[in-house]
């Protein structure tokens, strides 16, 4: 247990202009924080302990997995993208400019969060099905149906993770100092221009945030996907959901799938991690 | 309201605030646990003293398949009002879902499946008390858009160029006696979803986003006039037997014994035949 008491030793870093505190961890943190940490990992070395690790190999090499997993990678970054054209000017608005109904308009946007996926998806057919308000025009003038597609699946993720962007990159552009733009848009440059050249590059980090939970939060989008558009193999079966159905019929499976999804998401978040760490 | 400042005296050496903590979590892990033990042995004592009266009483946990949802809350209700002092609790879901949950040790007192197979799974996991017994069973049916606009009048319609079709996934039993149905008349089918459940396949009809779906009898009934059903003579290849059983960890078996003696029974078969489920 050295190495815990090194931990908790941590700390004493001084900083010119803060004040010095004592080292250590108070009790009442520390067992908390401890059983926090147990709570969120004990679930996951879970999995590693009942994963069917002899028959892996033969689970991963089926063509059904590459194919799900393909979708999901593809899908949520395209979700993100999304999310990122249409999320950073939503935040930009709700945080800069001045309008009535402001606080209504920030409690609809954070809406998908509470909503229950599934009930999301009920809600994206109602708007965008061949039935739907929006959808039945859609399909009418240009014969575009979204639902049981893969540009479906991506509408799906997207309306679950936006959220999660608008509002990581809201709070940054909250914590940003507006002087600089103002400064740039007193010295000529446009609104837009201070945005481009300003305010973007000095948020960068919590877009960065905000883009990698909203894609992580989409990579593991079951209900919404499910229910707009649809279960099929190569065109909208998403990892998240032949996990689900490879649980009805062999729970093994199902492990090793999410053991993949797992492992995807921990390598390509560690990766990014670093980057946009380094940046805040 | 005076606030009292606890300061925390930082003048102990550090390495006692290490054993401090380590030795308060171990200490607090104890307690929970001496505490969780403790309830169980209470809750022994609860179900020793509701055995000795005789009499069903507490709670029942009824474990179903999606497409019992409507028969089974009539029983339920019939049930209470019969036994005062009872409550039943429904979980209806995927057949397979309740077996995957049930022999991971959900706490339940009887499961109600859609299929053999399923039933299967709890009892070659040694979690079924005595043998399973079929208490109705189940035929497939088409189920359309009311007033049937694209005139489907046989399975060989559903193969049609154009038409949208949902099916059940394979893993789910109305999935599997779908495909015994296409197989049996040689048709290649080939739906634009492989729905989780029943429910999920019924719902893309009442939504107009499939143009067909292959569902139970009973969910067309049950749907009322959202959807039209079109019976079609290869579904007698493929009957489901709903086995209903008593599961071995019931915490409260009493009253689950008199809970399945009511779906047996005459007045049980009534409303589960007017639901449109045919007798075993």
């Amino acid at each position: 247990m050295t190495g815990a008491a090194e931990v908790l030793d941590g700390g004493s870093r001084r900083r010119s202009g803060t004040p010095r505190f004592r080292a250590g961890v108070p009790l009442p943190l520390l067992l908390p924080a401890l059983g926090g940490l147990v709570f969120l990992v004990l679930p996951l070395v879970a999995l590693l302990v009942r994963a069917p690790w002899r028959s892996l190999p033969d689970q991963l090499t089926s063509v059904a997995v590459w194919q799900a997993l393909r979708l999901s990678l593809i899908t949520a970054t395209a979700a993100t993208a999304v999310a990122l054209v249409l999320g950073v000017p939503l935040a930009w608005l709700l945080a800069r400019a001045r309008f009535p109904g402001r606080r209504l308009v920030r409690a609809l946007v954070t809406l998908p969060l509470v909503l229950p996926p599934v009930v999301g998806g009920v809600a994206l057919l109602l708007a965008l099905g061949r039935n739907g308000i929006v959808g039945r025009w859609l399909d009418s003038a240009f014969g575009i149906t979204l639902p049981f597609t893969t540009a479906g699946v991506v509408i799906a993720e997207a309306f679950v993770a936006m959220p999660f962007l608008v509002i990581s990159v809201e709070g940054t552009l909250r914590a940003a100092d507006p002087r600089y733009e103002e400064a740039a848009t007193t010295l000529g440059a446009s609104r837009f221009t201070a945005f481009r050249r300003v305010t973007l590059p000095m948020v960068a980090p919590g877009v960065a945030a905000g883009a990698v939970l909203a894609w992580a939060r989409a990579l593991g989008e079951f209900g919404a996907t499910i229910t707009f558009a649809g279960n099929f193999p190569g065109r909208t079966q998403t990892m998240p959901l032949s996990v689900y159905l490879a649980l009805q019929s062999d729970p093994a499976a199902a492990i090793a799938l999410s053991l993949v999804l797992l492992a995807v998401s921990i390598a390509v978040l560690a990766g990014l991690r670093d980057r946009w760490m380094a940046a805040s | 309201m005076t606030t009292r400042s606890v300061s925390v005296s930082g003048s102990r050496p550090r390495v006692r605030w290490t054993y401090r903590a380590v030795g308060g979590f171990a200490l607090a892990t104890m307690a929970l646990t001496a505490c969780s033990s403790g309830d169980s042995d209470d809750s022994s004592k609860e179900s020793d003293s509701g055995s000795s009266s005789k009499k069903p009483s507490g709670t029942v946990t009824v474990f179903a398949a999606a497409s019992l949802k409507e028969s089974f809350t009539a029983l339920g209700k019939t049930f209470e009002k019969e036994h005062p002092g009872t409550k039943v609790s429904f979980n209806f879901g995927g057949s397979d879902a309740l077996a995957a949950s049930i022999t991971s040790g959900a706490p339940a007192d009887v499961f109600a499946a859609a299929s053999p197979k399923t039933m299967k799974t709890v009892t070659d996991a040694k979690d079924a008390k005595g043998t399973p017994a079929t208490f109705v069973r189940n035929q497939l049916e088409i189920a359309t858009l009311p007033g049937n606009p694209k005139k489907i009048a046989t399975l060989k319609d559903l193969t049609r160029s154009g038409l949208k079709v949902a099916l059940c996934a394979k893993e789910v039993p109305c999935g599997s006696a779908a495909q015994k149905a296409l197989d049996a008349s040689k048709l290649k089918l080939t739906p634009v979803s492989y729905e989780q459940d029943v429910k999920g396949a019924l719902t893309k009809v009442q939504l107009k986003e499939v143009d067909a779906s292959v569902v139970y009898k009973t969910d067309v009934k049950a749907a009322g006039g959202k959807v039209a059903g079109v019976e079609f003579p290869e579904s007698e290849q493929a009957i489901n037997d709903y086995p209903i059983a008593l599961l071995k960890n019931a915490p409260n078996a009493e009253a689950a014994t008199a809970f399945i003696d009511l779906v047996k029974s005459a007045q049980g078969q009534k409303v589960l035949g007017e639901a449109g489920f045919l007798k075993p």
